[in-house]
């Protein structure tokens, strides 16, 4: 590895969403010239994801509260245009030996493959919904709450016309306000979580009173405008004729099955950190109890286990993005000091003072809308748990009562479970809680998916191209 | 026969493609999920089953969107539809078979 006094590479920072973007902005400030990937178009990740161009709608239509979070972290980076390369469109699919695999496509869309060498690299790799299946979730008409929301805001669509919202968390209400604002009828919104939950949980909100105050605006909105809310509630089944929805099949907090009728279900339990490329890095992992996942190891500032390789943002952990703006600054000022460059220890306090409570208000937020308890208790063996490979819970079942494997890997070997396009992005975390109850086994006793390179499909005819690391500061 | 409803921005020029050999008109700026799902109902079939899928997480995590496409007469390629935008006159299969030739005139 290059010694950082002597010639440092530019710095490369992976994810431009808002902890990416903040992370890239502070390094440039400091007289630096990083590299910013990302997989899309244009900045502000997929919380402040930007239409494509000719879309008209302003920021306020598209972002509601957060508008002029999402116009400062779009336009953020264009002072800056001389010194931070943005490379768009471009997806980093493996990191192996200090270096990072990136792939993009040529104006005629050809792939290829370059390799980045790197010394210093911020992780701002953000997040995708934590799914948990139900019977009929494989459905056309069912989508991720994140899903939905991004039909909104970047196409002007959604999911249906009379839609349901099932699963648990704070996005169930944002997206239900969002969608009865474009014109929708939400037929209900169906919260696994009990009520008593979020009353417990407000201490802890209350550590940011104004999230706290959105979050109410929200829920008094659409019970105002007559969309039911029920809290407490089971997901059965979804239901519909061949290839459709037609209804969300629940059972209510008094034990009563009911049923929904509905043409789209936007379906999330939370969110889940993208992790892979911290794994891939080499990074140390430990099991999160508050997440139920697991999570790369860090400090205060996001350093990992690995020197010079910082983590920020929702991949790091969910907190959210006002938390990821400043997690993505402090990564920067981090990299800054053990490049022995000066930074402003004021702001480093300021930050550290507001990531803490950030961390705080996340950790009330898990409170209240936890993953639901003894979720994978009751499954029916038929349910489909990969979508990827059509995997069933009773697949898994046999496996682990044929061979008895008690960590995710090998259940992932036996069965395939985690082994399909999406690496159990969607899976995994369900597969965990089906093959800790099966062995009766805590879930921080299973392991976790390890991520295999390349971390996405990358199409056959990829072809690759010359080293393009540059030596300059 | 659609899945996705237009809310808003619905004042885009229009594009033109064909979709399983049938001509349709979507909107510029239309991902090639949007574009297919305001016309259809399915944008896929799993290999597994044959049932119909369209999608998931839009997010180009799931990699339960990927289609084939053809433009003019060239090669068949595969693409993810939740992050890749429409082009005119692109030939669009949401079939195991592959999107056919269309080098006649869009009507």
């Amino acid at each position: 590895m290059n010694s950082p006094v002597s010639t440092p590479l530019r710095p490369v920072i992976i994810g431009a969403g808002p902890a990416g973007v903040r992370a890239a902005v502070t390094l440039a400030a400091a007289g630096l010239r990083p590299i910013l990937i990302d997989e899309a178009a244009r900045p502000g990740g997929q919380i402040y994801r930007q239409p494509p161009a000719g879309m008209t709608r302003p920021p306020e239509a598209l972002y509601g509260f957060e508008a002029a979070k999402a116009r400062a972290i779009h336009t953020a980076l264009a002072p800056y245009a001389g010194q931070i390369e943005h490379r768009t469109d471009t997806l980093v699919w493996n990191i192996e030996r200090g270096a990072l695999d990136l792939m993009h496509r040529t104006a005629d869309g050809q792939p290829v493959s370059t390799v980045l060498p790197y010394d210093s690299l911020i992780l701002a790799t953000g997040a995708t919904d934590r799914i948990l299946p139900l019977p009929g979730w494989t459905r056309p008409g069912v989508y991720t709450l994140g899903g939905a929301q991004i039909a909104l805001k970047a196409q002007g669509c959604g999911i249906g016309q009379r839609v349901v919202f099932a699963g648990t968390g704070p996005l169930l209400y944002l997206i239900a306000y969002q969608y009865a604002k474009a014109g929708a009828t939400v037929a209900a919104v169906l919260d696994t979580a009990p009520f008593a939950n979020r009353i417990r949980a407000l201490p802890g909100l209350l550590n940011c009173p104004d999230t706290l105050l959105k979050g109410l605006y929200y829920t008094a909105w659409l019970t105002l405008h007559g969309v039911p809310l029920h809290s407490g509630v089971i997901l059965r089944e979804v239901a519909g004729p061949e290839g459709a929805v037609s209804a969300l099949h629940w059972r209510d907090s008094h034990g009563q099955d009911r049923e929904t009728a509905c043409d789209g279900i936007g379906l999330g339990y939370g969110l889940r950190s993208e992790t892979q490329l911290a794994d891939l890095a080499g990074c140390s992992f430990s099991f999160n109890d508050l997440h139920r996942v697991w999570l790369p190891d860090r400090d205060a500032a996001g350093r990992t286990s690995v020197t010079g390789v910082y983590v920020a943002g929702d991949g790091a952990g969910i907190a959210g993005a006002d938390a990821a703006e400043a997690a993505g600054e402090r990564a920067a000022l981090a990299l800054l000091q053990d490049r022995g460059l000066s930074v402003d220890t004021a702001r480093i306090t300021v930050l550290d003072r507001r990531i803490a409570r950030f961390r705080r208000f996340s950790a009330a937020l898990w409170t209240a809308f936890p993953v639901p308890a003894g979720w994978a208790q009751d499954l029916p063996d038929s349910m489909t748990l990969c979508r990827c490979e059509e995997i069933t819970v009773g697949t898994l079942r046999r496996t682990v009562q044929a061979d008895a494997p008690t960590e995710l890997n090998r259940l992932k070997a036996l069965s395939r479970i985690g082994m399909g396009r999406c690496q159990g992005r969607m899976c995994g975390v369900a597969a965990a809680e089906v093959l800790a109850h099966e062995t009766g086994r805590p879930v921080s006793a299973i392991a976790r998916l390890r991520p295999q390179p390349p971390i996405k499909p990358l199409p056959a005819a990829t072809i690759p191209a010359d080293t393009a690391g540059e030596a300059t500061p | 026969m659609s899945l996705l409803v237009r809310y808003a921005e619905q004042s885009r020029p229009p594009l033109r493609f064909f979709l399983d050999g049938q001509p349709q008109t979507a909107l510029s700026g239309d991902t090639l999920l949007t574009a297919i799902l305001t016309c259809a109902n399915r944008l896929r079939q799993s290999e597994f089953t044959g049932e119909n899928r369209a999608g998931f997480c839009l997010m180009g995590a799931c990699q339960d969107c990927w289609v084939q496409v053809r433009r003019g007469n060239g090669p068949v390629e595969r693409l993810r539809a939740c992050s890749t935008l429409l082009e005119d006159g692109m030939s669009l299969s949401t079939s195991p078979a592959a999107p056919p030739v269309m080098t006649g005139d869009l009507p």
